[in-house]
């Protein structure tokens, strides 16, 4: 479904990404996980289409079509939702009025009639018991005024009504209690099927108890330097990424899209 | 410059002189005398300074003084909100227009009329008020002397003590291809008395592409207790030049909420002024222009906190696109014994061009030491991380930005509290923007 390789990038014409080769296919959870500052969040920005974020190398096939080429939206259209991980707040547009838009661009996309207000309202009301969302917080301005944990279910919210092929999670457990986290969890697991895929970015191994990844890449100083299943996880919570980050074993692992794979 | 506006003054007074009150004639005189020494503003002072008033002064627009057009009910059906039922007076390039006027059976209490009707048969109803309220001593407000000297008709809305007009009231003023060169000077007075209550709405439209000057002033009074809410929508053909000033008095515990919508006219200047001349009176200014090509638009607003324990709210927005140019001039002033004044202003615009420009000053003038007064300013561009969120949702760049764009602009229709009027103004918004 994805394949990346050798990818570099830059923001700000500081080199984040230092060659990353990915694979991820149909079914999977992949987790990426590392320090701050290790590019974990680059890579998600990036596959979504930031414009700060500039590609200076390698290559991304997303179901055969170059992604670099496409635009953000022709993304989205294509099947990719990147969760973020700070939410934006838009004053003055209904998340329902926002949802809608975006669930028809993508209907019309795939060839699919769109859908009126009443429709989707059905649409709505099955896909919000999902996350567990109160109707209310549908006619409130997205975003606008939500908590961090109504932050991040709103964004699984979206993704559940977009039915993404490839879904990115950008550190969707950062600052989130237990119980939102559940609810949030759960959510996502409750929207995996064989045809899809999720790529989970995340500081914290605490996810990983409730979305369990297929594979588990840890990622420093911009370039993957150890992947494995979902027993790497537990380790990095034990030892912490320090025996990572500064061995000399890091290099070795960068090609590891092969462990990946 | 200004001989031509002298030249009307002086016909007018010939031929009306006998059907008026001494009164008026002699406010008119005086009015015309200031005027004729002031001249109209120069952008030299600091009222003006941003908008030249030069394509008035050369255009020698000479005042529309009988009735005509071809205004039909069906060209001002699309301004009535819905409700041509709504007590409504329709004016035509400056002059009533019964036939297309409709004021019904109004609740005890109220009246609704032409100022030249009030002026022809119940002169009593308007000398307490008229040319009272509205300032023209000075040279920034050559506008209003000019309208005194020369206005003609108007609307008269009277809401009497403890009266309450339960639907709103509709004002209408058409301007067609037959007003072309020529101004309009039209005068309103609004008054709510005593624990009154009202909703007046003031429309402006031109239904062609003319060059005409619709020159507007609205006394306003509202009395103990009393609440007005003001409406006005200025859609004026895209030629033509606009300038109008509310000037309202408010006395204690009064509530006066105004709207400025205006989205129309090659050049046109808004002022609001209010003054909170009692204890526990409230404000509410708020406005949205939406401006394009190379149009002109100015707002210039003056709060006057005169007694203790008032509040005023103020949100003026603004969008402009190609070579457009928007003013912002609001002026919050707090008397030495307006203690407890609770004040917050803001303008905020939105450029959607390079070549769009806002002056914007929103001004505190404080000499009261016990009050909590805020206010602020920004001139910004669509922000571009919820561009790129909408589009990571798979909406278009384009659509993202026409939805930000309303969005901006729904925010502040959002206070309009008579929801055929917010419906109303948030359809013609969004049409503009998205064309849905």
């Amino acid at each position: 479904m994805l394949d990346i390789r050798n990818l570099t990038a830059t923001v700000g014409g500081k080199q984040i990404l230092n060659g990353i080769s990915l694979a991820v296919n149909a079914g999977e959870v992949h987790a990426i996980m590392g320090p701050n500052g290790s590019g974990k969040s680059t890579l998600a920005q990036v596959l979504a289409g930031h414009p700060a974020y500039e590609v200076t190398g390698g290559e991304v096939l997303y179901e055969g079509r170059d992604l670099l080429e496409m635009e953000p939206e022709e993304r989205a259209q294509a099947g990719i939702f990147l969760a973020f991980q700070y939410p934006v707040e838009i004053p003055g547009v209904s998340n329902a009025y926002f949802l809608r838009s975006a669930y028809n661009e993508i209907r019309k996309a795939r060839g699919l009639p769109e859908a009126d207000p009443l429709e989707f309202l059905d649409v709505m009301e099955e896909k919000s018991r999902i996350v567990d969302m109160d109707a209310a917080m549908l006619n409130r301005s997205v975003n606008t005024g939500f908590s961090g944990g109504e932050k991040k279910r709103n964004e699984i919210l979206q993704m559940a009504v977009l039915e993404p092929k490839l879904a990115i999670l950008d550190e969707t457990d950062s600052g989130l209690d237990i119980d939102a986290l559940r609810v949030v969890a759960d959510g996502v697991n409750k929207l995996r099927r064989p045809d899809n895929a999720t790529i989970v970015v995340t500081h914290y191994q605490r996810l990983l108890n409730y979305i369990v990844p297929d594979y588990v890449h840890v990622l420093a100083g911009g370039r993957i330097v150890k992947s494995g299943g979902k027993e790497l996880a537990l380790e990095l919570e034990a030892k912490g990424y320090d025996w990572l980050v500064d061995s000399d074993e890091a290099p070795v692992a960068a090609g590891a899209g092969g462990a990946a794979r | 410059m200004t001989q031509a506006y002298v030249e009307d003054f002086t016909t007018t007074a010939d031929g009306g002189a006998a059907a008026e009150p001494a009164w008026l004639a002699e406010a008119r005189a005086q009015a015309m005398a200031r005027f004729e020494a002031v001249g109209f503003p120069s952008t030299r002072g600091e009222d003006w300074r941003y908008t030249s008033v030069a394509p008035i002064a050369e255009a020698d627009f000479r005042a529309l003084r009988s009735a005509s057009g071809e205004v039909t009910a069906g060209q001002i059906a699309p301004y009535t909100f819905g409700h041509p039922e709504w007590p409504t007076l329709v004016f035509v390039n400056g002059r009533c227009a019964p036939e297309l006027s409709s004021v019904g059976a109004l609740p005890r209490g109220v009246r609704v009329l032409p100022l030249a009707q009030a002026l022809r048969e119940e002169p009593a109803l308007v000398e307490r008020y008229l040319t009272r309220i509205a300032g023209s001593e000075q040279p920034a407000q050559a506008f209003t002397a000019l309208n005194t000297a020369l206005m003609q008709d108007g609307a008269v809305v009277l809401v009497g003590r403890e009266a309450r007009a339960d639907q709103p009231i509709h004002l209408v003023y058409a301007t067609d291809a037959y007003a072309a060169r020529g101004a309009a000077h039209l005068r309103n007075l609004i008054v709510a008395e005593r624990h009154a209550e009202a909703t007046v709405i003031e429309s402006y439209l031109g239904t062609g592409e003319a060059t005409y000057f619709t020159n507007v002033v609205t006394e306003v009074e509202v009395e103990a207790g009393a609440t007005l809410r003001h409406y006005k929508v200025q859609r004026e053909s895209p030629r033509a030049y606009h300038v109008g000033t509310v000037e309202a008095r408010q006395e204690r515990d009064s509530h006066y909420v105004s709207f400025s919508f205006a989205t129309g006219a090659a050049l046109s200047r808004t002022n609001v002024y209010t003054v909170l001349a009692g204890e526990g009176c409230g404000a509410t200014l708020n406005g949205l222009y939406m401006v394009d090509g190379d149009q002109h638009v100015d707002h210039q607003t003056r709060i006057e906190h005169a007694q203790p324990n008032c509040f005023s709210r103020e949100v003026y927005k603004g969008i402009l696109d190609g070579s457009s140019r928007a003013v912002f001039n609001g002026k919050v002033y707090v008397h030495p014994v307006a203690q407890k004044t609770d004040g917050k202003q803001s303008n905020n615009n939105l450029l959607l061009s390079d070549r769009a420009h806002v002056d914007t000053k929103p001004q505190l003038e404080i000499f009261a030491d016990d009050v909590k007064c805020t206010h602020g300013a920004t001139v910004g561009r669509i922000d571009e991380t919820a561009l790129f969120y909408m589009k990571s949702r798979g909406l278009s760049r384009d659509l993202a930005r026409r939805l930000l764009t309303y969005a901006f602009a729904a925010d502040v229709l959002e206070t309009i509290e008579v929801d055929e009027v917010r419906v109303g103004l948030e359809q013609l918004t969004l049409e503009r923007f998205t064309g849905e």
